[in-house]
This record gives C-alpha cells, sequence and structure tokens, in this order.
C-alpha cells in the first residue's frame, strides 16, 4: 500500500472560511445578509434568563407552607429590589410582625405550597455575539445568529489558551527557531498579535500581559509554565475560557521547537494585517485546534489545502514523538509490511530523509504529521 | 423481532466509540462459534459527517474485504443469511459523542446519593455531578451547576417511602427551576427519572411533568437498609434508547438495523463480567483502560457482610478523566509526578516528562518508538489504573439491584468506611482490557502493570481482552449467551496466567514462602523479590503455597494452601515485595536497581532499561 491518510494542522495562505455565529438561546440578529462585518461588529444579541436564588418563606416566617402564599405582601410576577420586603405575617395576637426580604433583584417567580420555597429570579444577563471575523453575512440564522464568511490565510495551532480575540500581526523576532524574549515585546504592541519563534517562557508572557498584547502566536512552551500561568496542572485539553490576559497559540507543541518555516513565512507576509486568533482548544471526538484567521483581498481563489491528504513517497512531514520530536523531512519509502520497533511493537512505519542533516530514520506512520510542501 | 438462537449463523457486531467503531464477524463452525474477523473505522457522529452509521457502514466494509464476503447492500447491513452473504444478527453498543452523561441527586449525598449514583454506573452512566441537600452547595449553587452542566438524563432520588416527601419536593423544585435543557439538541424534553419516596410521586409529577420527560419507577432506596436499583437501572436503558439515541446523529437509522436494543458500551462490558463472575464461582475485577476514561467493574461475593456465600455484589466506575491520551495529562495532575516516576527504572528529567506527556494530550494517536518511551507509558498506565481501582474501592460498597437486607450499622459503616465490598484477597480473576494492556508488546508487560497497579493478594489469575471485544459480546450475550461465551473463551479472553504474593511485611532477603508447581520441585522465594515460575499454557495446575510465619495468602498467617489455577501465557508470578504495606524503595538507586532486577525476572523487556 503505497498511500495513506494523515490528518495535518491547516496552513494555508489562501481559505474560503465559515464560521457559525450563534446565540445560546434566541434573540435578536442585529446584522443583515451581504453586510460587510468588522471582528468586533455585534451581529447578535439576547438576554439569558437570570439566575434563581431561593427564599425558604415557610421557615422565615414559621409559616404553614401552604398558607405561605398569602403572606405574600407582592403578588408572583412582581419585581424586587433587593432588600424589599416581600412577605409577612403577623403573630401574638397582631402584636409581632415577621417579615422576609428580597435576597436579590429580580422577579418573584414561583411559590410552593408544598415546601414554602419562594423563588426569584435575578435580572436577565446580556449575552452579545460578535462577528469575530472580518467578512461578509452569508447567511442569517432568524432569532439565532449567522454565518461569516471570509476569505485568507487560515492557520490552526496545535494547543492554545485564551479566547476570542484579533489584532495587527506583529512579528517580534528575527527567526523561526529563536525565543521570544520580554525586551522583544514594546509598548507598541499593545492590541497586537505577536509573532515569536521557537519558544516562551513564563517571564516573557508575563511582560505581554503588562503590555497588553492581544496574542502571541508561538512554536512551543514548557508545561511548567502551563501551570504557572494557569495555576493548576491542566489534565484535560479542553481550554479557551482561561482569562490570562491575551491568547496564546502553540504551532507545534511542548518545548523548544522552532516553528514550521511555512508557518512562520505565511505570517510573516501578513505582517500589518489584522488576525483573529482563538486559542480555544478540545482534543477529543470533535477536535477544536486553535486558530489564526487572516482575512485576505477577496476574489483570490482559495489555494488548495497542501496540509492534509494523502500521505506518499516525497511527502513533507513532521515527526511528532520522540526520539526525533519536531523534526522535518521527507518520505523515502512507504513499506506495506509490518515492522519492529525497539519497543517490540509491529506496527506499519516509514521512512524519512530529514531536512537538516539528511539522515535517515524509520518512523511509525502513527508518529508523523502531514506538513506543507 | 424475536431471536432464535439456534437459528443464528453469522453475528456482526459493532461498537460504536467517541474516536473508533469496531467491527466484528463471528460465525458458526463445526467447533461452534469463532471470530473470523475484524475490522475498524473512525467513529462519525461528530461534524462533517453526523451520522453514526457511516462509522459502521466504513468498520463492516473493511470487515466485508478482509473475509471476502458480502454483507452490505449499498448502506444497508444485509440480514438475514442468505447462501454466503449477509449476516442472520446484527447488534452494537455504543460510547460514541461521550456515552451516556447523567446527573444524579438524592436527599442525603452518603446514601440515596450514593445509591443513585451506583445506579447510574451500573447503567453505564457517566456521572457529571452528584447533587444532594448536604452537598454543601446553596440552593442557587445548585442552580447555577444543573444550568451549566447539559447531561442527557437526570436520575433523581431521595427518601425512603412513607417518609418525608418535603425535601424531596425541594429538590425537584430546584431543578424545574433551573430548567435544564439536554444535551443533544435543545428541540426535545430532557429525560428525567423520578426513584424516590412513593409518597412524593404525584408532587413530582405535578412539578416536572409539563416540564421534563419524567419516568416515575420504584423508589431505588425503599428503605434505609434495603437498596432497590434494578427499576431505576432499567428506566435508565429505556430512556437511553428512547431519548438519548433518538436524537444522536444516525442512530434512528442504526437502531432500525438490529433486533437487539444499542446499550451503552460499558453496560455491555459490565454483563460479561458478571457472566464470568457467575460461571467461575469467583471474585473477578475488570478494568478496561481507554484514552479518556477507565472504567472499573467487580463482582465480589457479599459473604463477609454476613450475606450468602452465593450472593454477589456487582459494581461499575467509571474514571473519566484517567487514560493514555487524551487523559494523559489528567493522570499526571491526579498522581504526581513522583509517582509516576516511581515506576521508572532511569532518571528522568522532570520538566522534559512534563513536556513529553502535554505532547501526547495533544497528539493523542501516537505510538512509543523507544524503549524508555514505552517504560513512560507503561509507568503512567500503572498510576491511571492505581487511581481507577481507588476510586472503585470507594464507590463499590453497595448492594446488588434485587432487593436484600442489611441492618442499619452496616448502612453506615458503609458510607463511612467505605470500600468494605472489594477485598482483594478474595479476587479471583483480574481481567484488563485497552490498548495500553491488549497491546503491550510482552503479555508480561501486561502482567506486572495489572498486579502493580491492582496489588493482588493471595492466589489471583489474570487475562486480557486480546482485541477489545467485551463489548460487543456483552450485548451478544443478551440474546446468544452460548455464542457469546464460546467467542469470549476461544477468541477473547487470553489468560497470562496467576499470582501468588503473600500479605504482610519482611526484611528484603529473608524467607518468605515456598510455592510448589504440581510435577516441579518447591521453590522457596525470598522477600522482595518478584519470580517467574512455568504455568502450563492450558489447563489447570495444583498449586501448593507455604509461606512463613506472619504471611498470609489465604489460608491465615503462615498456613499452607492449595490452589488449583489455570495456566496462561505468561506462567506464575511469585511476588514477594510485601502487601499491605506495599513499599517501593525511598532511595532512587535502591529503587532503580530493584526495579531492573524485577524486570529481568519477569522477562519483561527485550533490554534492560
Amino acid at each position: 500500500m503505497a498511500h495513506s491518510y494523515t490528518p495535518g494542522l491547516r496552513v494555508t495562505g489562501n481559505a474560503l472560511l465559515r464560521r457559525e455565529r450563534r446565540l445560546p438561546l434566541q434573540g435578536d440578529v442585529l446584522v443583515s445578509l451581504g453586510e460587510t462585518v468588522a471582528p468586533d461588529t455585534i451581529v447578535a444579541r439576547t438576554e439569558l434568563p437570570g439566575n434563581v436564588q431561593t427564599v425558604n418563606l415557610a421557615a422565615k416566617l414559621s409559616s404553614d407552607p401552604a398558607k405561605v402564599a398569602t403572606c405574600l405582601t407582592t403578588p408572583i410576577g412582581s419585581p424586587v429590589r433587593k432588600g424589599d420586603i416581600i412577605a409577612s405575617v403577623k403573630s401574638m395576637f397582631g402584636l409581632m410582625t415577621t417579615t422576609a426580604e428580597a435576597p436579590c433583584d429580580g422577579v418573584l417567580e414561583s411559590i410552593s405550597t408544598v415546601t414554602g420555597q419562594l423563588i426569584v429570579r435575578e435580572p436577565p444577563i446580556p449575552v452579545e455575539v460578535e462577528a469575530y471575523l472580518q467578512g461578509v453575512v452569508v447567511d442569517v440564522l432568524p432569532e439565532e445568529g449567522v454565518i461569516i464568511e471570509a476569505q485568507g490565510a487560515f492557520l490552526q495551532g496545535i494547543f492554545g489558551l485564551g479566547g476570542e480575540t484579533f489584532g495587527r500581526i506583529v512579528v517580534a523576532v528575527h527567526a523561526p527557531d529563536q525565543e521570544l524574549m520580554p525586551q522583544d515585546l514594546k509598548v507598541e504592541h499593545r492590541g497586537c498579535v505577536v509573532i515569536g519563534g521557537a519558544y516562551v517562557r513564563y517571564e516573557t508572557l508575563q511582560r505581554a500581559r503588562e503590555v497588553g498584547v492581544a496574542a502571541i502566536i508561538v512554536g512551543g512552551f514548557d508545561d511548567a509554565d502551563l501551570k504557572r500561568l494557569i495555576g493548576r496542572d491542566l489534565g484535560v485539553a479542553i481550554t479557551g475560557s482561561e482569562e490570562i490576559g491575551f491568547t496564546l497559540v502553540l504551532t507545534e507543541g511542548f518545548g523548544h521547537i522552532p516553528m514550521a518555516q511555512r508557518t512562520w513565512r505565511l505570517l510573516g507576509a501578513n505582517a500589518g494585517r489584522i488576525a483573529s486568533v482563538s486559542g480555544a482548544t478540545q482534543i477529543r471526538a470533535g477536535v477544536l485546534r486553535p486558530e489564526i484567521v487572516i482575512p485576505g483581498d477577496p476574489g483570490t481563489a482559495p489555494a488548495a489545502d497542501a496540509s492534509e491528504g494523502d500521505l506518499d513517497v516525497g511527502s513533507w512531514v513532521r515527526v511528532i514523538r520522540q526520539p526525533w520530536f519536531g523534526r522535518i523531512g521527507q518520505v523515502t519509502s512507504m513499506p506495506s509490511a509490518l515492522q519492529m520497533l525497539e519497543t517490540e511493537a509491529m506496527v506499519r512505519v516509514l521512512t524519512i530523509r530529514f531536512a537538516d542533516d539528511a539522515a535517515e530514520a524509520t518512523v511509525p506512520r502513527a508518529n508523523i504529521e502531514r506538513i506543507a510542501d | 423481532m424475536k431471536v432464535i438462537p439456534d437459528d443464528i449463523r453469522s453475528i456482526l457486531a459493532t461498537d460504536c466509540g467517541s474516536t473508533t467503531t469496531k467491527a466484528v464477524l463471528i460465525e458458526k463452525g463445526p467447533d461452534g462459534y469463532r471470530l473470523v474477523t475484524r475490522g475498524e473505522a473512525p467513529t462519525t457522529v461528530e461534524a462533517p459527517f453526523e451520522d453514526v452509521t457511516r462509522g459502521v457502514l466504513n468498520a463492516v466494509r473493511e470487515v466485508e474485504e478482509l473475509r471476502g464476503r458480502k454483507l452490505l447492500d449499498g448502506d444497508r447491513i444485509l440480514s438475514p443469511q442468505m447462501g454466503e452473504e449477509g449476516v442472520d444478527l446484527y447488534l452494537s453498543t455504543s460510547s460514541a459523542g461521550g456515552g451516556l452523561q447523567m446527573m444524579v441527586s438524592g436527599l442525603v449525598k452518603q446514601m440515596t446519593g450514593e445509591s443513585a449514583q451506583r445506579a447510574a454506573l451500573g447503567a453505564g452512566a457517566i456521572v457529571m455531578d452528584v447533587m444532594a441537600l448536604n452537598d454543601g452547595r446553596k440552593p442557587y449553587e445548585k442552580i447555577r451547576r444543573l444550568r451549566q452542566l447539559r447531561p442527557d438524563m437526570i436520575l433523581l432520588s431521595g427518601g425512603t417511602d412513607g417518609g418525608d416527601t418535603k425535601r424531596v419536593i425541594e429538590m425537584a423544585e430546584l431543578l424545574a427551576a433551573a430548567d435544564p435543557k439536554a444535551r443533544l439538541g435543545a428541540g426535545y424534553e430532557l429525560p428525567v427519572i423520578f426513584a424516590g419516596n412513593h409518597d412524593a410521586q404525584q408532587v413530582i409529577r405535578d412539578t416536572l411533568g409539563s416540564r421534563t420527560a419524567l419516568s416515575v419507577v420504584d423508589n431505588l432506596r425503599p428503605k434505609l437498609e434495603q437498596e432497590n436499583l434494578s427499576p431505576a437501572r432499567d428506566a435508565i436503558h429505556d430512556l437511553f434508547m428512547e431519548h438519548v439515541m433518538a436524537h444522536a446523529p444516525g442512530y434512528k437509522k442504526l437502531m432500525s438495523w438490529s433486533p437487539v436494543p444499542i446499550m451503552p458500551t460499558p453496560g455491555a462490558v459490565g454483563l460479561i463480567i458478571e457472566k464470568v463472575a457467575q460461571r467461575d464461582a469467583m471474585a473477578v475485577v475488570g478494568v478496561d483502560i481507554g484514552g479518556a476514561t477507565t472504567d472499573v467493574f467487580s463482582v465480589f461475593a457479599a459473604d463477609s457482610k454476613g450475606e450468602s456465600a452465593t450472593e454477589t455484589v456487582f459494581n461499575r466506575t467509571v474514571s473519566a478523566n484517567l487514560g493514555m491520551s487524551y487523559s494523559v495529562s489528567n493522570v499526571m495532575a491526579e498522581a504526581g509526578i513522583e509517582n509516576i516516576l516511581r515506576w521508572v527504572p532511569f532518571g528522568v528529567d522532570e520538566a522534559e516528562l512534563r513536556n513529553r506527556i502535554k505532547n501526547k494530550m495533544i497528539r493523542p494517536t501516537t505510538i512509543p518508538q523507544t524503549l524508555e518511551d514505552l517504560v513512560i507509558e507503561q509507568a503512567i498506565c500503572r498510576e491511571a489504573l492505581r487511581l481507577s481501582f481507588e476510586q472503585h474501592k470507594a464507590l463499590a460498597v453497595g448492594l446488588k439491584g434485587k432487593q436484600k437486607q442489611r441492618d442499619i450499622s452496616e448502612v453506615l459503616d458503609q458510607s463511612s468506611a467505605g470500600g468494605t465490598l472489594v477485598d482483594v484477597m478474595a479476587l479471583g480473576l483480574l481481567v484488563g482490557s485497552g490498548g495500553v494492556l491488549s497491546h503491550a508488546p510482552r503479555r508480561a508487560q501486561a502482567m506486572l502493570m495489572m498486579i502493580d497497579a491492582f496489588l493482588p493478594e493471595g492466589v489471583t489469575e489474570l487475562a486480557v481482552d486480546s482485541i477489545f471485544m467485551t463489548p460487543q459480546l456483552g450485548v451478544l450475550s443478551t440474546v446468544h449467551a452460548e455464542a457469546a461465551t464460546q467467542v469470549f473463551e476461544r477468541d477473547c479472553l487470553v489468560l497470562l496466567g496467576a499470582c501468588v504474593a503473600p500479605v504482610g511485611a519482611g526484611r528484603v532477603g529473608h524467607a518468605c514462602v515456598q510455592v510448589q508447581v504440581a510435577g516441579a520441585a518447591p521453590v522457596s522465594v525470598p522477600f522482595g523479590e518478584l519470580r517467574l515460575l512455568v504455568l502450563p499454557a492450558n489447563g489447570r495446575v495444583a498449586l501448593t503455597i507455604t509461606p512463613e510465619r506472619g504471611f498470609d495468602v489465604g489460608a491465615g498467617k503462615g498456613k499452607p494452601l492449595m490452589r488449583d489455577v489455570r495456566g496462561g501465557v505468561v506462567g506464575l508470578v511469585v511476588d514477594t515485595r510485601g502487601r499491605q504495606p506495599f513499599v517501593l524503595p525511598q532511595d532512587a538507586a535502591v529503587r532503580i536497581d530493584k526495579l531492573r532486577a524485577w524486570n529481568r525476572a519477569l522477562g519483561l523487556y527485550a533490554k534492560e532499561v
């Protein structure tokens, strides 16, 4: 078998992308079909029902739950302010009055005659959805949201932190194998998407937070620094909601790994443009990888996506596990028979000639990913 | 359609996992039912396919090609078998899309909360949260949690029959106020099962009937000293089919292909483990370690609780975030890096190890290429198994679903102490499955990983599932027990051998135990060693085990034990490294020397690492 299919991360100069921007529940769509939007255009808005608080009126008023509804001084459905008297009962031949207050601003929603429990609903929580991409509204989902279409460069990272953001691309190092240092981050990088090289460490990320950069794109960083950054060991790769002050995208993985040439060149060629970046990562069924989208000139036909598909002799690949983790080379053969590894496992392999020293190596097919030529 | 076992000549069974759909083809030959081939393909529940049957058809197509036999007619499984085409029976299990995710609630966390949890776990669910009046959360926090999580189903329990109804209704009111949404699509009502105080049933109907797809079943804790899980478990299975599966992409079509209801994968594995325990009349622990989760199943005799020796207790737990790829980083987070490193017989830079583990998490399909990498992965596996077993012991304290009695002191004992039902000394068979165990390059590696993680005591047989087909055999056992048993014995279960582990502590090098395999000379093994003795690959063999004073192999301290064990492909491992406690040397150099000596003793690796 000469062919093999191996998924890789997409890195392409011209892709046609669609992103669904949907409210968590029904609301108002604020833009119309064909409208051009910026990343921060609010495209839909709604209000989430407020949180609920409970008041045990029966206990508070020392009253029978079945009769507690008669003690309400404000009818069900009425708006209340925190501290308002909402129920009262007289005792000791009318000499004593016991009252209950609203625990929060909201509306009295219901009262139970079985438990004597009053439900107070807090004010609705406004939710807005931004366009995220600079593009055009190509579909309107009535009362739910829109689909935005954008054309331009599209790069997937392998792991990210933080949510959606956008900013102008600035390349802050000279080479893809260079470490991004604290002094590389300048005040004028505030709100920018900063491209580093192979590696970033915690001190530089702290500097990024001080400067107020929108995002850092870099080859790799250390897990020990990830722990310092988010304050815990990350157990499962579900990210995107971290509040670390910026969005971080790793293009290669954990450790000091030079950014792939194609990624580096593509980002460099787009310096000065506005990029939308998301750090959200979810590595389980329905894999979600972090992404960088750089809308380009409309009208250019999207390029064929060279980063995934058939793997064959001559394909460029990256090794994604020890002992050659991170090294790049070209496939020289793809034997069909299973071969025994040092571990004694019998697996399908391929041979690679590394780009840097022309050395040959045999690698399990599971341990490579296809990269663009 | 009713399945008539005698008419079945061929069976096609699939398991739709979260990443891979696996198909097996079983055919009836002159010597009974045998597995003839298997195939697999990526699961297609998620976008862009959003139709589980695509993955099923792809996996079946691979089986078709490998067997050279037509099984499909376009996008349809040919059934019944006509000549050499098609199969007589098709069935499936599923854990795709994250399996069955449930939230349960009870009044007292350690009582009805725990019972509800056992009912859900036993039915094959992942329990996302256990809510109870005494769980320390304020009502608004519970409501917020209910709204955040989007479970497939909620099991509401609480109160003994005839007891106070107010508190049970209060939980239902919180649920109604939260108005939680189902995970798969907003277009249908969330299934809720009420299995609490029967006096509260009508009010529960009034409170939740119009807002949820409510099912009311018998109380799972009708009395404090009585647990009755079957009605709740059956309702979970029914609702899983009616609501959850019916709304998952493509499942309606898949359900129409099979006369047998689709089962949650862990529920099917549990069935097989129960059946093995019944047939062999022994305590069994099964473990399935996957990429994201690890399931532990156990069946123990309940005689230690003063109940009939023939009564058994089945328990299943799932450690939702302990696994070898997606969750590998969480094993490190929960176990601590030092606990992983204690199993590694060479020095490793901690920062480098952290990065390696994270790289496995973000690229979960990679495999170890170097021996060192394999050793590290197997060290992580030991810790994942150990933690999963600890979680299992903490919850495996319940009674079987059918009604059984115990007194109030036992109830309180179980709630406070926990783990009282898992008696490692009584464990007869330990079965492992999942890639890291089933595909370990040497079977001895799988055996030692399980011994190190579960620390069996006395005499215990060990086995692995050769290709992880227990789910398919579990669902098959519900309609064709004979075929399921035959394939399980011949093609699924690989007996590794047995482990003899004296309980007690001693000084390294001092006398510990003498073991005689029938027909061979007795072998004395001093304390602090691992020794491998030859067993026949098949059949049974008698062992005579004579422990030194202070050591117990099951008959009491210093008392000899005669025991028959089944042979296996690895042999008999005599483990005198100590139990209660089992301690690895603190000094790194001494520990590494010991680990290397033990690895050599079992011929664990092709060369020393």
